[in-house]
């Protein structure tokens, strides 16, 4: 019987405490002692704070204290920017965890109480007095980067935090030379991540031994360790990190928060453990957002549909002050992609990163590529039109031809294989492309506006060579490490350093060392999340998880196989070369009843009575997989949707994915990952975006008015795939986890478009709300 | 998320219910909970005192009444949508209680509640005002009753006195042949009406002879729709006639505005024509 279930769809095994609220999350955790905090924020987006009296609170019941930013001054660092974008004249203006004189976005904190309860924390918040003298407020990151916009860091001119420029070829030329050339403005809406679970932190203190203890919400422990150090000035061995259970992130539990610091100090001045949770409105103030892009772009091309040329010039919004990675997530993930899956020999962005009195603006499951994926797809499409092709067909043309082992692009990265025609194919023959433009041309002749929108896009991920990260200003590796240990009853715990939250790599990751050593994958407990248990890790994000720590694990059960085989040999009294390995099993070439099991081996190996000269007892293995090159996964999405003319409303009618991930570990989590992805991609689409107000308050406060994408409102998700392995992967994998998020903006974005084509409508900014789009319709009807 | 501290009573009887909101200044009643404790975690509203209603039996249910129901205040949106009485004499009320919010909402929110909280986006408001209903309210001075066309007075305020219960909702029956419809444009995020449109229409041969139309979600209070009345009343019901009378909905309002991010008052007065064109179309298409 094969124990093998690599390739094949195993349930997630950590469905059943996740669904049944049996996990345990961060705010479950009671300490004994423990008090908490509430944290006050800025009710403006942009003030000097002239003074603040904390005594009207310092007397309220239960309060144990009341910091400012004064208190922290000296004591906490200010919040560090990570990712220090080379060549970018990039400038990361001090950002004090608790505001010190000055406000910059409605959230901002600005004092701390804590209390022996929660609800004493909250209502002690009300009776802090601070006087605020109001300064003012840009939002549109466009118009925070003009001359004589309100400033909102002394020493940034025009808020721009950094100018980064991408080239390859000369675009002047193209643009010069091209028959059709097509512009466009492209806006992506700011976006909330909205995780399940809301941020929360715990921070213990032991001051005897200068040891704390951090329970957190991130995605990444071993960075907020680091992250911490660096902020607490408590060295980082004698900080413990630990992410419980994780309700979701996004990428939004990636950064290095103010939160966290603010406990920290908190739990180290009042030598009790202090417990901070944020509120589903402070998720919404205080968590970073995503994209906020306003994106110039034109596109040139020959008359036979032959695209040649690229030209950008975006305005990243990156929210009041630099957040972790902030800087890389326009750039690095975003400008480097901007051939898509197509050849474009001339290419050039120049990417301004903008403060704007928004919360800070940080990576979002897909950063930076659904941004780049979006403005490529919308310009071919636009392209097609003013040639009036097939957009089917102008892709077709222009797409990079099957490679099996690193295509050079334009921007200068190397893709690692992709076969970007066949999903293309796929696609457009699971939809019945022809079917469709058929019904589509029927419902147009009845005045009905009915369109079709596809996406081919590729992406970067599997994050990445850590050469690469230095060199592109990443303060960290990207590397992951694990540690694979056979116990003496042959079941095997596996240590990560990345941290897992709900993708379903507990499933994979057994998965590929029962691949591997032949156990059977129950036996197999992956565990992580802690600093003190786990190997250092760069955590989880940017679709690495599996591709970065899988190739570790792999690399660790392939020692383990290799050490293996040489005990199984000194006691069967054969000689290594002539060992066997099948599904975990180690036999005599050709007398397979001269065999060990793995299971016999992780006993002999523990218990030592017998082992060869020399080898060193016990059956564990640790690796450290540093990637070669980036992972760049693939697909085409298509969609069909019918507009209301009278309302503007969008019904998103039928939605198909094909994706290539590489090899699929499981399945079924893959299409999880996609069907989640596409709706979240479908969000800024339709429904999603931060709306602020003149004065930077926020209009979309609550998920009353913050449109999240629900049930009722989506087609089912149409999902297949093909596989075309990584070349340099050990397994051969790419990732999924942001691909949907990355293909459905653009493909959803494409149809409404296609679907007001014949109105003459060209753009409308995401997202579609029916009142913007009646509007586009009324005005057209009026002669636009 | 965390309200300001309150002090809670649970009253056994409406009797109970009215002396503790006089003796307890800025006394709330918490009924479903579902606009209240919103408001209060988000500390829009702080009133001292909770006074609980949840649990008299009396206020639960719905009757008959003459030829209509009389529906208790507690009665949840679900228990509407699913009565057959009311499916039966006033298939509109339970259709609009059908579509409110989501399950959860239907759940728990009640009829009471709804109305009390005068919420413009709110469907019930609509409907019961196109439906002729009486609010019922018992007070120190006794019972009274109230046109649900004079009880929505203001964004989120109604005709109830401080120390008011709004004990049932009287909802007359539709007239035999009548037809009726709710028709609504949900917000995507919240599920509230950014437009409703309530329409009871009777024909006689192939003109109508008699429309009420109510209109939801464009002014602080449901508009009557008077002049589309008006342009029904012995007009035909075929070819572009509903759309015609519906577009008269434009003179209709002068009150007092309701628009937001999502949706600005223009295109609510927009989409009320739409609104109330589907809503007669409907109507038109149920009526005998
Ligand atoms: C997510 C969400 C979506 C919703 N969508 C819709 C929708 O689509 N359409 C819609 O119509 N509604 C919608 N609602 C509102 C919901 O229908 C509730 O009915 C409504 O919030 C009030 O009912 P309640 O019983 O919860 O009242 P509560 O919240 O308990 O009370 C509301 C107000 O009425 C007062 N009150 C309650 N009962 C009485 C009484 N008997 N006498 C006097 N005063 C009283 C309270 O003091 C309070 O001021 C939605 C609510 C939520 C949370």
């Amino acid at each position: 019987m094969t124990t093998r279930s690599f390739g094949s769809g195993i349930r997630r095994r950590e469905d059943p405490r996740l669904i049944t609220g049996k996990a345990p999350y961060t705010d479950d955790i009671k300490l004994p002692g423990m008090v908490h905090a509430a944290i006050l924020r800025s009710p403006h987006a942009h003030a000097n704070i002239k003074s603040i009296d904390t005594s009207g609170a310092a007397s309220q019941p239960g309060v144990l204290a009341v910091y400012t930013g004064a208190d922290l001054d000296g004591v906490i660092a200010g919040m560090p920017c990570a990712w220090l974008l080379p060549g970018s004249d990039l400038k990361t203006p001090e950002h004090p965890a608790i505001a010190k004189d000055r406000v910059r976005y409605v959230g901002d904190a600005v004092a701390v109480v804590v209390a022996g309860t929660r609800y004493e924390a909250e209502d002690a918040l009300e009776h802090i007095d601070v006087e605020y003298e109001t300064l003012g407020v840009v939002i549109n990151p466009k118009d925070a980067a003009q001359a004589g916009a309100p400033q909102l860091h002394d020493d940034v001119e025009n808020n721009i935090a950094f100018t980064w420029a991408v080239a390859g070829g000369d675009t002047d030329a193209a643009f010069a030379s091209a028959d059709v050339t097509v512009s466009d403005t492209i806006t992506l809406p700011r976006l909330i991540a909205n995780p399940m679970e809301p941020r929360s932190a715990i921070a213990s203190y032991l001051a005897a031994m200068n040891e704390l203890t951090l329970w957190s919400t991130t995605q990444n422990p071993h960075i907020c360790r680091f992250l911490t150090s660096v902020v607490t000035g408590v060295p980082e061995h004698k900080i413990r990190v630990i992410a419980p259970e994780v309700g979701g992130g996004f990428g939004s539990k990636i950064p290095y928060y103010p939160d966290e610091a603010i406990t920290a100090f908190c739990a180290m001045q009042l030598g009790v453990p202090v417990k901070w949770t944020e509120t589903r409105s402070e998720n919404y103030l205080a968590t970073t957002q995503g994209r906020d892009h306003v994106e110039e772009v034109e596109m040139a091309a020959t008359s036979d549909g032959t695209i040649t040329g690229l030209r950008t010039t975006v305005y990243a919004g990156m929210g009041a002050y630099l957040s972790t990675a902030a800087p890389g997530v326009p750039t690095i993930l975003h400008g480097l992609m901007y051939s898509g899956a197509y050849n474009i020999a001339n290419i050039s962005g120049t990417i301004h990163g903008v403060f704007n009195n928004g919360t800070p603006v940080d990576a979002y499951r897909g950063a930076g590529r659904p941004e780049a994926t979006t403005l490529i797809e919308r310009l071919v499409d636009l392209t097609a039109a003013a040639l009036d092709m097939d957009p089917a067909e102008l892709r077709r043309k222009n797409l990079i031809p099957k490679f099996e082992n690193g295509h050079d692009v334009a921007t200068g990265i190397i893709y690692d294989s992709g076969d970007y025609e066949l999903t293309l194919d796929a696609c457009l023959n699971n939809a019945d492309y022809a079917g469709l433009r058929a019904s589509q041309a029927a419902a147009r002749a009845e005045g009905r506006l009915v369109g079709i929108g596809m996406a081919t896009w590729v992406e970067i991920c599997g994050l990445g060579p850590s050469q690469v990260a230095g060199a592109v200003g990443f303060q960290g590796g990207l590397w992951e490490s694990a540690i694979v240990r056979f116990h003496p009853t042959g079941k095997v715990n596996v240590m990560v350093g990345s941290s897992p939250h709900g993708q379903g790599e507990e499933t994979t990751f057994a998965q590929i060392v029962s691949e591997e050593l032949g156990v059977p994958v129950e036996d197999v407990e992956i565990i992580h999340g802690d600093t003190d248990n786990t190997p250092m890790g760069w955590g989880t994000y940017g679709s690495r998880t599996t591709v970065v720590s899988g190739g570790a694990i792999a690399f660790a059960s392939r020692k383990i196989k290799e050490k293996s085989k040489e005990l199984a040999a000194h006691l069967l009294e054969a000689a290594v070369e002539d060992i066997e390995y099948e599904d975990g099993t180690f036999f005599v070439r050709g007398s397979a009843d001269q065999a060990k099991t793995i299971q016999d081996i992780a006993l002999m190996a523990n218990v030592a009575w017998n082992m060869p000269e020399g080898m060193e007892p016990g059956l564990e293995a640790s690796a450290f997989y540093d990637p070669p090159n980036f992972t760049y996964p693939f697909g085409t999405h298509l969609a069909v949707v019918e507009v209301d003319p009278e309302t503007g409303r969008i019904d998103l009618q039928n939605y198909w994915a094909v994706d290539d991930c590489g090899v699929q570990i499981n399945p079924m989590i893959v299409e999880g990952q996609v069907h989640g992805g596409v709706v979240q991609g479908v969000g800024p689409a339709l429904w999603e975006g931060v709306v602020y107000d003149d004065n930077g308050q926020p209009l979309t406060g609550t998920m009353q008015d913050y449109a999240l994408p629900r049930a009722d409102l989506l087609p089912d998700i149409n999902v297949g795939s093909t596989t075309t392995p990584s070349p340099h992967h050990p397994l051969g994998l790419k990732g999924v986890g942001e691909a949907g998020t990355i293909a459905a903006t653009p493909t959803v974005y494409n149809a409404v478009m296609d679907a007001l084509r014949p109105l003459g409508v060209n753009r409308v900014d995401m997202p579609l709300t029916p009142e913007k789009v009646w509007r586009a319709i009324n005005d057209a009807k009026n002669g636009g | 998320m965390f309200p300001s501290q309150f002090t809670y009573h649970r009253a056994a009887s409406v009797a109970e219910a009215v002396q503790l909101l006089g003796s307890n200044e800025g006394a709330k009643l918490l009924a479903g909970g579902h606009s209240l404790l919103p408001m209060m975690k988000l500390r829009v509203a702080s009133p001292p005192t909770l006074v609980d209603i949840g649990h008299i039996a009396d206020l639960k249910g719905v009757s008959a009444d003459g030829d209509g129901v009389r529906i208790g205040a507690l009665t949840t949106h679900a228990e509407i949508a699913g009565s057959a009485l009311v499916q039966e004499r006033a298939p509109v009320l339970a259709e609009a209680a059908s579509r409110v919010g989501d399950p959860a909402v239907r759940n728990r929110g009640t009829i009471g509640g709804n109305v009390s909280h005068a919420d413009p986006q709110s469907d019930l408001p609509t409907v019961l005002t196109a439906l002729g209903a009486t609010i019922n309210a018992t007070g120190p001075g006794g019972d009274r009753s109230i046109a649900a066309a004079d009880f929505f007075t203001g964004l989120l305020e109604n005709a109830l006195e401080d120390n008011e219960v709004l004990t049932s909702v009287s909802v007359p029956g539709v007239a035999s042949g009548a037809g009726t419809a709710y028709v609504k444009f949900s917000h995507p995020a919240s599920r509230y009406s950014v437009v409703g449109a309530a329409a009871v229409v009777s024909l006689s041969g192939g003109t109508c002879s008699s429309a009420t139309v109510v209109v939801g979600g464009v002014e602080s209070t449901p508009t009557r729709a008077s002049s589309v009345e008006a342009a029904l009343a012995g007009s035909a019901t075929g070819g572009d006639a509903l759309a015609a009378a519906a577009s008269a909905v434009s003179g209709d309002f002068g009150g007092d505005p309701v628009g937001d991010v999502f949706a600005s008052n223009e295109y609510r007065q927009a989409m009320a024509a739409v609104y109330v064109r589907r809503a007669l179309e409907a109507a038109v298409a149920r009526a005998g």
